[in-house]
């Protein structure tokens, strides 16, 4: 499971978090929300180890291990996945090689035996197809020229592929039509079972009709300010932060812009 | 960036332990006395049994050297070489005379740096194996071997005369096919040409030497091995490829030496001519001791390589994987005369620790619609200094003539240099001349997201410089470029934390 206690981090010396604690048991789905600037991207890449984000107070630790003391690649090989909120672009490196250097990577990690191409194909092909994606896209580079849609998409084949114990998906339905939003939740869904945990980091309340968490928070001046079940999601998408934000009284609307009083 | 810090911090480390090829070879050798004057010049034409003609040629070339003075221009620092200190000719003493008397230990030698075993089967003289395609498909490679200063055994000879194919070292090209060695040697890079040809043309000791026939596609890849092995010694490879009206052939070179604290010497030139509808693919992996951390030992590579398409719609494509030598100072060129010919020059140079590499290209566009394309991809890392050199030369009478040029660098930490100095010289209205450029670096979140993907540090840096280079890997035969992209890899080892 992972356990977040007291969590204080910064970036660029500026304190993002500020006291975040979160417990998710194996086999749940917890849900963050919250306004722009809260803390949700910070909270994805410090779990993942991302240079830059200090932690100055705190602990997080998954299935006993202190994750905040591993390499981003040892948390990998321990099954911590982020799905990216902006997929990053490999020019020249193609999708395919990729995908089965990552998946060999964790495998060798793991002490089990590697794939070889033609094992690769088949089981890319697999999860391919349950996407809605074409052969095509294994020989394009890693998300060049890809779309929103695409990229989003690549992230959960990548996930399908890596079978994660824990995912943390940083606004993966960001910028997603609604036949995009149901694939990648049948993905997620998919993986759910009792050695799978998921961290769904959104906006919107639409992505958790799809993917029914069983818990969901709020995220707030770097702080969780409420918890609850699925139902508080669709509470936040009737009125907005503004009665959640911690302490102060927010001008801002559900989707974080200014809202004209 | 603390990245960056850990970065040099580890270039810093790093010895010359990555280097995997850095054995020495004890086996009995001759040598030349140390030192370079006439008699020496003499001595080497005498040690090859050289027509006379040949030794006026090398005579007249060294006379010229000892008039000129080395060239300063490019963007290379290093102490002066001392000529004299140096031999001009080093050979195994028991020079085989056919394959089937191959020294053993030029034999491991040839194991250890992994020469195909089906080729060590025909350097050993194993009867019939690899004189076939090979049993598991693949294609077979010739290979000339240069130890040193002579070529010690070429392979699939007499496979490739079956459809009038010449491949064998010069020095034996000189004894058997004196009537072309005398047309075509000097006819691409003349004597003078410059200080490093002048210097190779008066004491050149081995290299390979090809002819294609009219119409013949070579059947299968040729290539040569250089390898410097004996101390204090320079290596004067001297290479003459020549291919008849709509010939094809591809050719691979490939060089490695001993570490060494000391810096060795390798003035090369390479000559290709293309005739009408010809093409010859050259490609090579550069892969020369380049040093230690500090900048101790190495090669120095000065090398002279240029190709005349001299027939219509002919074809020169150079490829070069660079990651060797303590320097490097190469521009293969082409000179395009024949109508509606063709020359491209795709290389990847990577410079780490401190290596040096001023490297490029000159296209000569003379003839009617002739096409250049050059595509250029240098990676410097640690103190590394990587320059792209490159000339666009097109004639007045040059009509449609078209280049395109694309250099991209990517810098790893930030002690190290990229520099890119581009001339053109476009004399006709008609011609049209681009040119890109790029700088950039390994981005943070490249690196963050392969190694969140459980990629290690080094294996994610390798595999984005990979990408980054791989327009031109994939212009390598395909069996080569396996080869190059780990080679990649194990150059840039220790420049990431």
């Amino acid at each position: 499971m992972l356990k977040i206690e007291n969590l204080h981090a910064a970036v660029d010396g500026k304190p993002i978090l500020k006291g975040l604690s979160l417990e998710i048991a194996p086999g749940e789905v917890h849900a963050i929300m919250g306004p722009n600037g809260s803390g949700k991207s910070t909270l994805s890449y410090v779990l993942a180890g991302r240079e830059g984000y200090e932690v100055t107070e705190g602990s997080a630790t998954f299935a006993g291990q202190d994750l905040l003391a591993m390499e981003p690649e040892e948390r990998a090989v321990l099954g911590v996945f982020l799905a990216f909120q902006a997929p990053v672009e490999l020019p020249g490196v193609g999708n395919a090689n990729f995908l089965r250097t990552a998946l060999n990577a964790l495998r060798r990690a793991k002490g089990e035996a590697e794939l070889d191409a033609m094992q690769f194909l088949k089981l890319a092909r697999t999860r391919m197809k349950t996407l809605g994606m074409t052969d095509e896209m294994l020989k394009r580079s890693v998300n060049v020229g890809f779309s929103g849609g695409e990229k989003k998409r690549n992230e959960m084949l990548q996930m399908s592929m890596l079978q994660p114990r824990l995912a943390l998906l940083d606004e993966t339905d960001s910028g997603l039509d609604i036949d995009a939003l149901k694939l990648v939740a049948d993905a997620v869904n998919a993986l759910r079972g009792p050695d799978f945990s998921a961290l769904v980091i959104t906006h919107y309340q639409r992505l958790l009709t799809h993917i029914v968490p069983d818990r969901v928070h709020v995220l707030a001046g770097g702080v969780i300010v409420r918890s609850g079940g699925p139902e508080l999601a669709q509470e936040l998408e009737a009125s907005g932060y503004a009665g959640v934000q911690d302490g102060t009284p927010s001008k801002r609307s559900f989707d974080g812009s200014p809202v004209a009083a | 960036m603390p990245a960056v810090t850990e970065t040099i911090e580890t270039v810093q480390a790093v010895t010359e332990g990555g280097y995997k090829w850095g054995f020495e070879t004890d086996i009995e050798m001759e040598f030349a006395p140390k030192g370079l004057n006439e008699d020496i010049v003499r001595f080497i034409s005498k040690k090859k049994n050289e027509p006379a003609w040949l030794l006026e040629w090398r005579l007249k070339a060294f006379a010229m050297w000892q008039k000129m003075e080395e060239p300063r221009w490019a963007a290379v620092t290093y102490s002066p070489i001392d000529y004299q200190d140096s031999h001009y000719y080093a050979a195994p003493k028991a020079g085989p005379k056919s394959l089937d008397e191959v020294d053993p230990e030029l034999l491991k030698t040839y194991a250890k740096l992994g020469i195909p075993l089906k080729e060590q089967a025909i350097l050993a003289g194993v009867e019939g194996a690899g004189e076939s395609p090979s049993d598991s498909g693949r294609m077979p490679i010739a290979v000339d071997a240069v130890f040193d200063s002579v070529s010690v055994a070429t392979t699939f000879k007499h496979r490739l005369e079956k459809d009038g194919i010449i491949f064998c070292s010069i020095s034996e090209a000189v004894q058997e096919h004196p009537e072309l060695v005398r047309q075509y040697l000097g006819s691409v890079v003349p004597q003078g040409d410059n200080y490093f040809a002048a210097l190779n043309s008066a004491v050149f000791t081995d290299g390979s030497f090809v002819y294609i026939p009219r119409g013949v596609r070579c059947p299968m890849e040729l290539s040569t091995y250089f390898r410097i092995n004996a101390k204090s010694t320079g290596q004067f490879e001297r290479t003459l490829i020549i291919a008849d009206a709509g010939s094809h052939v591809s050719y691979l070179e490939g060089c490695t030496a001993p570490m060494r604290d000391e810096n060795q010497l390798h003035a090369a030139v390479v000559e290709l001519v293309a005739m009408d509808d010809a093409t010859i693919k050259y490609s090579t992996v550069q892969n020369w001791y380049p040093g230690d951390a500090e900048g101790r030992g190495g090669i120095y590579n000065f090398v002279t390589k240029r190709g005349a398409c001299r027939g219509a719609r002919s074809k020169i494509s150079w490829t070069q994987v660079e990651t060797g030598s303590a320097i490097t100072w190469k521009y293969p060129s082409c000179i395009l005369q024949g109508d509606d010919s063709v020359g491209e020059f795709y290389s990847v140079a990577i410079t780490n620790n401190r290596q040096q590499a001023d490297t490029g290209t000159k296209m000569f566009h003379i003839g009617r619609n002739t096409r250049s394309t050059i595509v250029s991809k240098g990676i410097s890392a640690g103190r590394g200094q990587n320059t792209y050199r490159g000339l666009v030369k097109i004639s007045p009478k040059a009509h449609g003539a078209r280049n395109f040029t694309q250099c991209d660098s990517l810098l790893i930490g930030d002690q190290c240099g990229a520099h890119t100095v581009p001339y053109i010289e476009n004399r006709c209205m008609s011609a049209k001349v681009e040119h890109e450029a790029t700088t950039s670096r390994i981005a943070e979140d490249q690196l963050f997201y392969c190694r969140q993907r459980g990629l290690p540090e080094e294996e994610a840096v390798g595999m984005i410089v990979n990408g980054f280079a791989r327009e031109v890997l994939k212009e390598l035969p395909m069996e080569f470029a396996v080869e190059a992209q780990k080679l990649l890899q194990i150059s840039l080892e220790g420049s990431v934390g």
